[in-house]
């Protein structure tokens, strides 16, 4: 992502996260065909490096900024995967870490921000409790918060995942992105990579749509969009999608002025279609993408479905997170192993079963 | 008891650098016209022009955002904590 490096709020080179981003932007044909489109492809965070998030590039610049300005101590609130991010690039910049998080986190998410031996923070609550509290600790100690007192150099890292798509669809805007809120930060950041490439002259495109995914269990944002409003009320989270579980967002004001002003549309979908929606990218492209991914998924697939997004169209979907982190969310749901004895009759059997029932159906 | 009040860092030039303040009994709205009386200008950075608490001022009784309660009407009692917190973090 530092090919951007002009365009990033840091004064000199990079010294935190030089190999983060650059990830796969994915052709995705069969799951195209599945949700009704012509043209779909994926932006593939879920692999990005070191810590398998969109959050490695925001943190990639906080922490170079941090170390700029001299801080010894970084500091977050976080879903999860910003602690990740945070603990992992701190341990290797050689800074001490503090992470906030809700305590009743997925296990993946919280064991690896332990395993950088950063110092976690389990807070008894959701994390706009959490992100109460930080603001309050951000007031009364010189740490650098990367999403609290250093939130305006964090949030720009997000353009290089903008950027990227542009660089990758050939120096071009896409006509749809569709994009999981949960501040909703992301979402704005997106639409000004693209403006500012626009600008740049590095793309001719003057019109693109920008679309908001959220979980029904917290959707703030999309609900005030449909809803034709400009402001959202708040709301206490209740969703698998723990990542995107903010429900008073802070960019909600702006993502929903974004939306509008690119005519895009926001939608919000179940626990199961969240599932069902890692299940599709999953068997249709073999990428397995956290809770939000399901939620990007599956809210494509409605706005799609409702002409919202035109069949004829073509979509990038932003997969922000990787699925081995929220293993929680769907263990019981993806089927089961089948034992056998290490006999070539017993799989012989089992073989001859699924070619019974597969002749059947 | 009075009522306590968590001043935000940004706003702490309009109360001498008080962190916490104390002002009576009543609702969040009376707390914020005693607050102006005390340190004035304060008011506004808290206040839109319509009445209502600006967008990016959240503002808790004892750890709850007063917009699940009953907003600058929500009344405070001896012994509870108010917070005022600007919305610019998260994510």
């Amino acid at each position: 992502m530092w090919r951007y490096r002009e365009l990033l709020p840091v004064a000199g080179e990079p010294t935190v996260g030089r190999q983060v981003g650059f990830t796969p932007l994915v052709k995705a044909d069969r799951l195209a065909k599945r949700l009704g489109i012509r043209e779909l492809w994926i932006k593939n965070d879920a692999v990005n490096y070191p810590t398998l998030s969109f959050k490695d590039r925001v943190v990639s610049v906080a922490l170079s900024r941090s170390k700029e300005l001299g801080f010894k101590t970084v500091a977050c609130a976080s879903t999860g995967n910003l602690a990740n991010s945070v603990a992992a690039q701190a341990a290797s910049a050689g800074l001490e870490a503090y992470v906030f998080i809700p305590a009743d986190l997925e296990q993946g998410k919280v064991l690896n921000s332990l395993v950088y031996g950063a110092n976690v923070i389990g807070i008894k609550g959701h994390y706009d409790e959490v992100n109460r509290l930080c603001a309050e600790i951000a007031g009364k100690y010189g740490w650098a918060f990367v999403n609290v007192n250093m939130r305006p150099y964090y949030a720009e890292g997000s353009k290089s995942m903008g950027y990227e798509i542009a660089e990758q669809l050939g120096w071009r805007a896409p006509q749809h992105t569709v994009i999981p809120m949960a501040s909703g930060s992301l979402l704005t950041k997106i639409h000004k990579s693209y403006q500012e490439f626009a600008k740049l002259g590095l793309i001719s495109e003057s019109r693109w749509r920008i679309h908001g995914a959220q979980a029904t269990g917290c959707s703030p944002i999309s609900v005030a969009q449909k809803a034709g409003l400009d402001f959202f009320k708040p709301v206490k989270p209740n969703t698998i999608a723990k990542s995107l579980a903010i429900g008073t967002p802070a960019d909600g004001f702006y993502s929903l002025r974004v939306m509008k002003e690119t005519g895009g549309h926001a939608d919000d979908v179940t626990d199961d279609e969240i599932r069902e929606g890692i299940k599709l990218l999953a068997e249709c492209e073999g990428i397995f993408a956290e809770t939000a991914g399901g939620v990007t998924v599956g809210v494509a697939k409605k706005l799609i479905a409702a002409g919202k997004i035109p069949a004829g169209d073509s979509a990038v979907l932003c997969i922000t997170g990787n699925g081995l982190k929220t293993l929680d969310a769907v263990v019981g749901h993806c089927g089961e192993t089948r034992e056998i004895k290490p006999s070539l009759r017993e799989f012989e059997a089992l073989l001859d079963s699924d070619f019974k029932l597969a002749a059947r159906s | 008891m009075p009522v306590k009040v968590r001043i935000p860092t940004p706003l702490r030039k309009l109360t001498n650098e008080a962190e916490l303040v104390e002002v009576a009994v009543g609702t969040i709205g009376s707390a914020i016209g005693e607050l102006q009386a005390k340190y004035p200008g304060i008011k506004e950075r808290l206040v839109d022009d319509s009445g209502g608490v600006r967008r990016f001022v959240n503002v808790y009784v004892n750890e709850e955002d007063i917009r699940f309660l009953e907003n600058l009407d929500t009344k405070l009692k001896d012994g509870d904590e108010v917070s005022i917190i600007p919305a610019i973090a998260g994510g």
